[in-house]
């Protein structure tokens, strides 16, 4: 499922690029080690034999999905937050607490990762992923999912077109 | 060096939910809340696509269509919904947002 020194490299630049975002002060930095982390995870779906994901990845992820929290961000204005200088905010006892059920999860996931899963190697599948052979899955298989997924899409975008109706009717009164 | 096996994916993917998970819980700033919830749905996906590879079944792939979708939707409404707020309370810290009216 890889070389390893590729998954090392790409696994440490993916690492990096999210404690960044996670630590940036500012907004739009944030937004940009985001980018990073995304176009990393899409190299992982190259080498794990899933093209089609991984260029859906960089044009809907790293492209649409960034630019409207980029121009959302600027919008606003909210590069850095008024009333809050530091990166990390909340009462002591809130981050004390934070970061204890955080360690918690991750003892517990180590657990699982390093005792529950025994047999090990390389024992990777290789299918037909070409975008063709998902599309006939998505329909063949997953056409009820499908149609749902376009009814979502279609009352979130209805939402989002009240939302800013709603408000403009107020202003005007 | 020991080949790549499934265990160090699922590694990476806990430790880049992990991240998202502390960034939602300490951070202040609506929309870094968002992006690191973007960030714990993305390691999800890539543990989908890992098994997917792993099992020799497609089906992973076509859930991380479904996600990707769900999340550009989910995205979309909650920006409106922090545009929203900031017009009415000129703030988008978390902290400050604790009344479900006015």
């Amino acid at each position: 499922m890889g070389n390893p020194i590729v998954f090392l490299i790409l696994a440490g630049v993916a690492i990096v690029a999210a404690i960044m975002m996670v630590t940036s002060r500012n907004a739009v930095y944030s937004a940009l080690w985001l980018v990073l982390n995304f176009s990393a995870i899409a190299i992982f779906y190259l080498l794990l034999n899933a093209p089609f994901i991984a260029m859906v990845q960089i044009t809907v992820y790293a492209g649409a999905i960034m630019v409207l929290f980029l121009f959302v961000i600027m919008l606003l204005g909210a590069e850095q937050l008024r009333g809050v200088t530091a990166a990390i905010g909340g009462e002591r006892w809130q981050q004390v607490l934070a970061v204890f059920s955080g360690l918690l999860l991750l003892g517990t996931m180590g657990i699982l990762v390093f005792q529950g899963m025994g047999d090990g190697g390389d024992t990777a599948v290789t299918i037909n992923s070409s975008p063709a052979a998902l599309g006939v899955r998505l329909f063949e298989v997953y056409t009820f999912p499908f149609e749902l997924t376009g009814i979502l899409l279609l009352a979130a975008m209805i939402g989002v077109a009240i939302f800013s109706f709603k408000k403009k009717k107020k202003e005007e009164s | 060096m020991p080949p790549v096996t499934i265990e160090w994916y699922v590694a990476l993917s806990v430790i880049l939910f992990l991240i998202g998970s502390m960034g939602v819980l300490l951070r202040r700033n609506a929309i870094i809340l968002f992006m690191s919830i973007e960030m714990m749905l993305n390691s999800a996906n890539l543990l989908f696509v890992a098994f997917a590879r792993y099992l020799g079944d497609l089906d992973g792939q076509v859930l991380v269509f479904f996600v990707i979708t769900v999340a550009a939707a989910e995205v979309a409404v909650g920006l409106a919904l922090i545009v929203a707020i900031f017009r009415t309370k000129h703030s988008i810290n978390i902290d400050e947002i604790n009344l479900m009216k006015g």
